[in-house]
């Protein structure tokens, strides 16, 4: 009886645990959001419209399309997608050569020496300050944005990936030649993997810069995106649509920063249960 | 099987860790190689391997000169966490090697098996190494040389980092796994007792700058057995012997 008893007990316990880890991770922001749209009523200034009005000028925009359309409304297809395929297709192309080059730069010496001062050099340039020139070489369209986003989101990765290659164990190295493992196997096998918390760490950091400069790219010579969305919106004085565009921005750069969590926690659950142990 | 003739090691000049080591092994042997700490024995291990170069002599394994690792051979390391890769399952971890040396997959799959058998872990293969003991871990790693079907398996102070009764065991699965697969064993280690227990013979090495002190048959009966054969006079005189032979100062036995 009394372990029935402590049964249900644990199962409040558990109940209480839950909703007070919900009020703690969500209490301060539904507190925030409450003081903004309080003041702003208060206030009443057309720069800045109730987080209430902006919620229903963003049902507006984007969810208020047709059944056909998933409800969708124009701007998601105008300006939404467009730009998350640029960020994901820069992102996407910064992942590829971040690892690329960077496990070509850590695993060898030689590749080390000749491209180091090159790429420190060329890391230390703002990705913003060549909007002009890849304007004058490619053009307005897509493709100068998605170079500019895979530009500027490359080094997090790229110098991650140099990192994470050149500090393999070196025990796990011996192993591999004592098994006679051949390059390929060492590469792929014990390589990648080991370095891989240290890629994943720097894709996390390039995933957030990529989202930046999407929003530049778009603020240049565009006629879609939600940068341009944005900036638009204010020079025709809609400006509860420019805070739809800033506020979706938050929304999209939460939502990839968790799924992206998601994905590393599956594909390094190793890396946190062998780090959970002394080594010994 | 294995010859050593006079190998030297510096890793630059005038840093000599060996000075001149030479022994042999014949086929179906364990022999231990006993050395005060800091006397090159993982260095004189990597050299056997294929590992390193030594600066002089040479190694033969079955009659062929060592340059690189040769097949046939497989490697037990001291720091079983750091060996064994912790992305990858016990059974991968053990299946690993054998995917690079044309083993076809349903013999594979029965070779993880048997090992893990041999070595007490059948039905830990979905367990990732971290999840195991330290001593489950180097029986991963005894498993791992075992399935690569190795003619020589070289162990570098294997249970150098594990608790007492987990030496005891696992220097009886060595024992164990010998008598079964008659591997020739070349066993590095530190531990005199160790060494006189598992081994047909024992290479004494001395300290740094490192020559042989003295190559020592034990004309133990095997199988052996923790408590009796360590009560053998023969066990203790051997241990005494190759105690004397460590300690006694550098300067009694200089050339």
């Amino acid at each position: 009886m009394s372990s029935h008893a402590g049964k249900v007990g644990n199962a409040a316990a558990a109940l209480v645990d839950i909703l007070q880890s919900t009020v703690v991770r969500f209490g301060l922001g539904a507190f925030l959001v409450g003081v903004w749209q309080y003041s702003s009523m208060q206030a009443g200034s057309i720069f800045f419209p109730p987080p209430s009005e902006i919620a229903i000028r963003a049902i507006e925009l984007w969810l208020s399309g047709p059944p056909s359309r998933l409800f969708l409304g124009e701007g998601v297809f105008d300006d939404i997608l467009p730009s998350l395929s640029r960020l994901l297709a820069g992102w996407s192309l910064a992942v590829v050569f971040g690892i690329t080059l960077g496990t070509l730069i850590g695993r060898s010496r030689g590749f080390s020496e000749l491209l180091d001062p090159s790429l420190q050099f060329l890391r230390a340039i703002p990705g913003p300050a060549l909007v002009p020139v890849f304007i004058l070489l490619l053009g307005t369209e897509s493709v100068m944005r998605i170079v500019l986003i895979a530009f500027g989101s490359l080094w997090p990765v790229l110098l991650n990936t140099i990192e994470g290659t050149r500090t393999v164990e070196p025990l796990q190295l011996d192993t591999a030649s004592a098994f006679r493992l051949p390059r390929r196997a060492r590469l792929w096998r014990i390589v990648l993997p080991a370095a891989m918390p240290k890629i994943f760490a720097g894709m996390r950091v390039s995933l957030s810069l990529a989202v930046i400069l999407m929003v530049v790219s778009e603020l240049v010579a565009s006629t879609n995106g939600i940068g341009y969305r944005i900036l638009n919106s204010q020079i025709m004085f809609l400006l509860t649509d420019m805070w739809c565009g800033i506020v979706l921005l938050a929304v999209i750069g939460y939502t990839l920063n968790a799924l992206f969590v998601k994905v590393e926690d599956y594909v390094l659950n190793w890396h946190r249960g062998a780090r959970g142990r002394p080594s010994t | 099987m294995l010859v050593v003739k006079n190998v030297q090691f510096a890793y630059s000049p005038g840093q000599t860790v060996i000075a001149d080591i030479g022994f042999d092994v014949t086929a179906g042997e364990i022999v231990s190689i006993v050395g005060p700490s800091g006397c090159g024995k993982t260095t004189l291990l990597k050299i056997l391997a294929g590992l390193l170069k030594p600066s002089e002599g040479i190694v033969e394994f079955q009659s062929q000169p060592v340059r690189g690792v040769p097949a046939g051979l497989a490697m037990v390391f001291q720091e079983y966490s750091r060996s064994l890769l912790p992305w990858a399952t016990v059974n991968d971890n053990i299946e690993l090697p054998l995917r690079y040396k044309e083993v076809d997959r349903p013999s594979r799959a029965r070779l993880v098996s048997d090992s893990l058998d041999a070595v007490g872990l059948s039905g830990f293969g979905d367990y990732y190494p971290w999840q195991l003991s330290g001593g489950m871990q180097q029986r991963v790693a005894i498993a791992r040389a075992l399935a690569y079907q190795p003619q020589l398996l070289l162990m570098d102070e294997p249970f150098a980092s594990v608790d007492a009764q987990t030496r005891a065991d696992l220097e009886d699965l060595v024992a164990a796994v010998h008598a079964r697969f008659g591997i020739t064993i070349v066993f590095i280690t530190h531990d005199i007792d160790e060494a006189v227990y598992l081994s047909d013979r024992v290479v004494v090495l001395s300290k740094s700058p490192t020559t042989v002190l003295d190559r020592i048959t034990t004309d133990l009966p095997r199988p052996r057995d923790q408590i009796a054969t360590k009560a053998l006079p023969q066990f203790v005189a051997k241990r005494s012997e190759i105690a004397r032979l460590i300690r006694r100062p550098t300067s009694d036995m200089a050339p």
